[in-house]
């Protein structure tokens, strides 16, 4: 991959303020997206995956939200001191996003149609005519039976898995350069699933549009993904090619996440969990985020802060003290 | 929809029917004799039980409510004892001062209490929701008969830009067709009775508006706080929508109903609490109109004033259920 990235982040914080002070929901989070590439941001909840997608529409809710530091690159263009407007031309046009739960992300009082055209009269300068062709061009893109029907809909007509293809025709109506996915599937029964999961795919093939997965389902990532990055406690512990993560992961976390996926193979044995729990954001200050929960915890990790190292070459990092004899990224 | 409006408006009969019952028995638990009040402190014994059988008030209490109820079926809403006209004939030009008069206290009431309430929960802790919440407050517990009294004080007496009271100049008085003036003045072209009329209306308009007006500011801004919060709010600023009309268009007619419920109560509420208002600006309306009559124990005309105003505030509130429908494609009568 030598061609330069559609979207860079770099070193991105973003904290919220709440009683007890400031907290870092996002601490130093850095990736690159490529033309056409499919990463996945896989992490538990409240592992600051929403928060970075999110910072990177500025829709951090503010206050009590805010960007604290960081640069997120687009194409080149530095967005994060954007403004108002050019955030606008950005949501929508540049960058599109999905979210988990199809049920409530449509506006329940207009219709189809509506919703659709909206952002395509906005972005295409197109006419009402116009962004009625192509809003229909995307609903049959996706899959939608009678999508004529379907323009002249409210979203209460129609089910779960129509209404997130309908929200990935939305998103992808401008040609968006990245789509950020924020848990599309979640709220979907598997079969679906696998349906939408196969046609974001398809789309990332025929249309070229860098795909910003979003999810705690490692079975998404196996499927979907390129690279994947591991996210703990606001911070990104691992950063791995798909094949390399899942055959020879190295944090003790994503080892820990990967052992608690049920296998349908094996003997029928307790499924492994990672003992305790997800610490409050904030709440650790020094050391490894992931030390108390880790079996291979030793002195230094509660005293230090373990920055990424680089493994097997320059695609793999991990930030874990177990693997500092190799090079630290700059 | 048709179906459903059909039976809402018989199911009107029994509860027009019940309040006429009950009106109709509360105006004869008011002590005083009609007849007496009308014939004075000298009259006869004689001719006070004459006019009593005349008047029919020597019948029993359920012999004159079924004929009054029979009347009342052919549509006639009876005659006033006072001054011996129908009732039909007399009372639209009360009716028509009340109905401009609420309509345009509604019409302030509603551009101004929409609008606060929308730009408090769109900048929520901002100086704006403060005061415009504050304002609010004492809004809904500010006594009308006061606010209307200081406000004639000050823009009539001290400033000197509105007039006291009244309805119009009395010296250029309006030739009615319509009885709403309004309307009426510029039907003639009588540009300059308009804006008369304009200036009679601001003062007691304001002053009915104020407790509507806080009322709507706070259930809007705590529908559209809660609307704002959810998912396609946040998919809608994912478009690149400007934030205005994420605002106006796709929060407020999420945020709109509850705002539309409140509107309905209050328009029915402005039109019977009217009294007041038209009182301390001696405005001819409904309010009036029945208040003489229950001075004068005019049986006929309280009970008919006070059963024309509940049907208005029956229709209203079945055209905004009627609205609930128009605005969620998800509300469907049956």
């Amino acid at each position: 991959m030598t061609q330069s990235p559609v979207l860079e982040v770099r070193n991105l914080e973003t904290s919220f303020v709440t009683k007890d002070g400031e907290v870092t929901a996002v601490d130093q989070v850095s990736f690159t997206i490529h033309k056409g590439e499919v990463i996945g941001i896989v992490g538990e909840s409240g592992c600051g995956k929403s928060v970075t997608s999110l910072s990177i529409m500025k829709l951090v809710p503010q206050p009590p939200g805010k960007i604290v530091g960081g640069d997120i690159l687009l194409n080149g263009e530095n967005i994060v001191g954007a403004n108002e407007k050019r955030m606008r031309e950005i949501r929508g046009n540049e960058i599109a996003m999905i979210f988990q739960e199809p049920m409530t992300s449509l506006n329940p009082l207009f219709k189809i149609g509506e919703q659709m055209t909206e952002g395509i009269k906005i972005h295409m300068k197109k006419s009402k005519k116009e962004a009625n062709e192509i809003a229909l061009k995307m609903l049959k893109l996706v899959g939608l039976p009678r999508a004529e029907a379907i323009m002249k809909e409210y979203p209460h007509q129609l089910s779960g898995g129509m209404r997130q293809r309908v929200m990935i025709a939305m998103a992808l109506s401008c040609n968006p350069e990245v789509l950020i996915a924020d848990e599309p599937t979640t709220a979907l029964d598997v079969t679906i699933q696998s349906q939408i999961l196969g046609l974001m795919k398809e789309l990332n093939k025929t249309l070229q549009t860098s795909i910003m997965m979003i999810t705690h389902d490692l079975g998404v990532v196996a499927q979907m993904c390129e690279r994947v990055i591991v996210m703990y406690a606001g911070q990104v512990v691992e950063e791995a090619k798909v094949g390399d993560l899942f055959k020879n992961p190295k944090h003790p976390y994503t080892q820990g996440l990967l052992k608690s996926v049920p296998d349908i193979r094996g003997e029928h044995s307790r499924l492994y969990s990672i003992p305790g729990n997800v610490p409050k954001p904030g709440s650790i200050t020094k050391g490894c985020r992931f030390a108390e929960r880790c079996e291979f915890a030793h002195e230094r990790c509660v005293m230090e802060d373990p920055v990424l190292f680089m493994e097997d070459g320059e695609e793999h990092t991990v930030r874990c003290f177990l693997h500092e004899k190799r090079r630290e990224v700059s | 929809m048709l179906t459903y409006t059909v039976r809402r408006l018989i199911a009107l009969i029994p509860v027009l029917l019940g309040l006429s019952l009950i009106v109709f028995l509360m105006i004869r638990a008011i002590p005083g004799d009609p007849a007496q009040i009308i014939l004075g402190q000298l009259a006869t014994e004689e001719a006070i039980e004459a006019l009593t059988k005349q008047l029919g008030l020597d019948q029993p209490w359920y012999i004159q409510y079924f004929t009054y109820l029979g009347d009342l079926l052919t549509g006639d809403l009876g005659e006033s004892i006072k001054t011996n006209t129908a009732i039909n004939q007399e009372i639209w030009p009360y009716l028509a001062a009340t109905l401009e008069l609420s309509f345009c206290a509604m019409l302030i009431a509603i551009f101004i209490g929409v609008n606060a309430g929308i730009i408090s929960a769109w900048f929520q802790h901002s100086w704006f929701d403060y005061i415009a919440m504050i304002l609010a407050l004492i809004g809904v517990s500010i006594p009308i008969f006061w606010l209307g009294l200081m406000e004639q004080w000050f823009f009539s007496i001290q400033l000197d830009w509105l007039p006291t009271s009244g309805r119009e100049e009395v010296r250029n008085p309006v030739t009615s067709i319509t009885n709403i003036y309004l309307i009426d003045t510029l039907i003639q072209g009588r540009f300059d009775q308009f804006v008369d009329v304009l200036r009679h209306l601001i003062l007691p308009a304001f002053a009915l508006a104020t407790i509507p007006m806080a009322i709507i500011a706070r259930i809007t801004r705590s529908s559209m706080l809660e609307v704002m919060k959810s998912d396609y709010i946040r998919t809608a600023r994912a478009k690149g929508i400007r934030m205005f009309w994420v605002v106006y268009k796709h929060s407020l007619k999420n945020a709109v109903i509850p705002v539309l419920t409140v509107i309905g109560l209050q328009t029915g509420l402005l039109l019977g609490g009217a009294i007041l208002t038209e009182t301390i600006f001696s405005w001819p309306g409904m309010g009036r109109y029945i208040y003489d009559a229950i001075s004068a124990r005019d049986y006929p005309v309280i009970q008919s004033g006070i059963l024309v105003i509940a049907f208005i505030f029956v229709m209203i509130n079945l055209f905004i259920d009627l609205l609930y429908a128009a605005i969620d494609p998800r509300i469907n009568y049956r």
